[in-house]
């Protein structure tokens, strides 16, 4: 894809400003003349609309940053002094809290679009990783996050996920009291995670840079998992056609972001947190917000605390070999029929994982809870690396040219 | 491959059933599930009653806030738009019934003054320990966000409170908390024999069916000159309707704001998709 730029400026003021610093001509490299295949379909939106919710939060953030006080004794009342004094601070408020919900909501369907078209493979390895690292850094933004209101789920929450840090053998304690700034989740441990929060963003961002960056190179998959093999036939420039597609995909991605953040703000969060936080009381059931729930239930499921917390991570750091899992010399999962079968099984498993997750530990849901997570490995370990030996593909089109035309054939368009 | 596809989707079948067997086995709720109550502001385009606003402050004022403080609350609220909408005269006249302790003046001394517009609501009690000691160990929670910090469940089991969870969102189900407090309050009875209260009361939505707090309302207690009929669940509807104003503020304003977004953004929508087929409609893909 990183073929010869055809920007031609044509008039003086953007003649000079090439020789300086061609940033116009970065810009139309990547964003109008750069080819993409021409058959994407919708499920390649959400790198756009995950684009315009980073920049959503870090907006929001900053201006919501600007009335939040991050003190123990205040961090409440800061938050319901934003709720019902600052200027549309209420707004604010719920599209940051609602935006973080659709920004996991994004990037859930990202990935899964990743897995069903095998958009991990060569030479797209180093683009997957980096996302694996974004979605990493998201988690944490995330979690610090949700502790800054100080209500009784911020703070429980809060010190169940730092306490799993003492799980590491012989430096764990030390570790844990270090995070904390002192003997357990105190006014230290609400300020650098304020920091923190304020912080990581600006590394997603970056890492993001990078992400297209290394996707710019190699080009997107498509859905045929067929690359590119003649840009003329196969490609069509970014810009109007990526551009106007991603626009109106964003444009319904908000529809249904303003549906939660004007009509249901709180559907996705947990009454407890509009309790003021008390380190005297623990609630009846301390859950994580909704995007945790998987990898909540994965850590519940092994019997050993430090055992559930190599579980948890493990299964975000298998992602990340996912290119190298995954044995099929076939891309997409349109043509490997048992894949296929084998995926939805996985989402499924992923969202009964969630289910769990968000369940009180019974002996019911905790057998269920392993069986899944079972299953979860297995996916990644057993299935994957058999299954490109096994499986009979079927035939794929030459190239995303003979593919539009058999599709558009079949259904009878011009 | 039919085989291989009737298989899969019976063992998925079989697996749902499973799970939700294995979780109902644990569903049992002893605790009754609130009824359903129709509120003025549920629904994209629901506000508040003022007169119902009014009547529950006058409740909360009268009952509650002997024990229950609102310290987000401040008089001049009871003025705002989208709220009881007491006229600034009322306001001034609500704030300065109370006594409210100020300082230090010049003097380095504390004095008491009458209360103004601008005056949180007063604490009842001076500090936590004292709470306590006024409520028989039971420390009676701030209400200002009360009506955001309580739910229940209608069901406790797979897949029931999924599908449950699915419709609320569609439906935009958004007052569960009014409903349970109207549940709490309607709910108080006598214990089943054999019972253990242990010095708490019997309520049946309560969780666990034990509540320290005594049946703060009772038929008539609170005068309505408006002609509303001074009944218990008149009374619960009123206050559960006065919490969610003080809970949510801006709820008006909020649900009318999403009005508008929607609007453009479905008629934007409506634009850019048309430019979208039009743009895409002279190459193939």
């Amino acid at each position: 894809m990183s073929g010869h730029s055809t920007y031609e400026p044509s008039i003086g003021l953007t003649r000079w400003l090439d020789a300086r610093l061609p940033i116009i001509r970065l810009l139309h490299d990547a964003g109008v003349s750069y080819p993409v295949p021409r058959n994407l379909n919708y499920m390649w939106t959400f790198g756009g609309i995950l684009s315009m919710m980073l920049a959503v939060q870090i907006i929001t953030g900053i201006v919501l940053a600007m009335h939040y006080t991050p003190e123990a004794s205040m961090a409440f009342s800061s938050v319901e002094h934003i709720m019902r004094d600052v200027n549309y601070g209420w707004m604010l408020r719920y599209l940051h809290a609602n935006g973080a919900s659709m920004f996991f909501i994004a990037v859930y369907t990202h990935m899964f679009r990743g897995l069903y078209y095998g958009s991990y493979k060569a030479p797209r390895e180093v683009l997957w990783i980096l996302g694996v690292i974004i979605f990493l850094l998201m988690m944490a933004t995330g979690f610090m996050g949700y502790v800054l209101p100080w209500g009784q789920m911020s703070f429980w929450g809060a010190t169940v996920i730092t306490n799993l840090f003492s799980a590491i053998p012989v430096v764990g304690s030390a570790v844990t009291n270090w995070l904390w700034g002192g003997y357990s989740v105190d006014n230290p441990t609400l300020n650098r995670f304020f920091s923190l929060h304020y912080l990581l963003p600006f590394m997603i961002a970056a890492v993001v840079i990078l992400h297209i960056w290394a996707l710019h190179v190699v080009g997107q998959n498509n859905p045929s998992g067929v690359e590119v093999k003649d840009f003329d036939k196969d490609t069509v420039p970014f810009t109007p056609y990526a551009t106007v597609k991603d626009g109106f995909a964003i444009v319904v991605f908000l529809i249904f972001f303003s549906w939660f953040a004007f009509y249901v703000p709180n559907y996705l969060g947990h009454p407890d947190n509009y309790i003021p936080a008390n380190p005297l009381v623990t609630p009846a059931h301390i859950v994580p917000e909704w995007y945790y729930l998987p990898f909540y239930a994965i850590l519940r499921a092994i019997p050993s605390k430090l055992g559930g917390v190599i579980a948890m991570f493990s299964a975000i750091i298998v992602l990340a070999f996912l290119p190298w899992l995954d044995t099929s010399k076939v891309k997409a999962a349109t043509f490997r029929p048992i894949y296929r079968m084998f995926f939805w099984v996985f989402v499924l498993v992923s969202l009964g994982l969630g289910y769990i997750g968000s369940q009180a530990p019974t002996d019911g849901t905790t057998l269920v809870g392993r069986l899944f997570t079972i299953y979860y490995f297995a996916h990644f370990l057993v299935v994957l690396p058999l299954l490109g030996l096994f499986e009979k593909t079927k035939p794929l089109p030459a190239s995303i040219a003979d593919a539009v035309l058999a599709k558009n054939a079949a259904t009878g368009r011009a | 491959m039919l085989k291989l596809k009737t298989t899969f989707l019976a063992a998925v079948g079989v697996s749902a059933m499973l799970l939700g067997q294995a979780l109902a086995q644990e569903a049992a709720h002893h605790n009754a599930v609130p009824e359903r109550q129709n509120w003025t502001f549920a629904g994209p385009f629901g506000t508040f009653d003022k007169a119902q606003l009014q009547r529950g402050y006058r409740i909360y004022r009268e009952v509650c806030s002997n024990c229950h403080s609102m310290k987000y609350i401040a008089f001049r609220n009871l003025a705002d738009e989208g709220g009881p909408s007491f006229t600034e005269a009322q306001v001034k006249a609500l704030a300065a019934e109370y006594k409210v302790k100020d300082g230090p003046n010049d003097s380095g001394e504390m004095f008491d003054r009458p209360g103004r517009p601008s005056d949180y609501f007063p604490m009842p009690f001076p500090n936590e320990q004292m709470a306590r000691m006024a409520n028989g160990g039971g420390l009676p929670p701030d209400m200002s966000v009360l009506a955001k910090a309580r739910t229940y469940h209608r069901f406790d089991y797979f897949p029931m409170d999924v599908l449950s969870a699915i419709w609320d969102l569609v439906t935009q189900y958004h007052e569960q908390g009014p409903d349970y407090i109207v549940g709490i309050l309607n709910g108080y009875e006598q214990a089943p024999k054999d019972f253990k209260l242990d010095g708490a009361n019997y309520n049946k939505m309560m969780p666990g069916n034990k509540i320290a707090m005594a049946a703060p309302l009772s038929d008539g207690q609170v005068d309505y000159t408006d002609g509303t009929p001074k009944t218990l669940p008149q009374y619960s509807k009123d206050v559960a309707a006065f919490l969610m104003w003080a809970a949510e503020p801006k709820l008006e304003e909020r649900k009318k704001t999403g009005f508008r977004a929607m609007l453009f953004l479905l008629v934007f929508a409506g634009f850019v998709g048309f430019l979208k087929k039009r743009i895409w409609s002279n190459v193939a893909h």
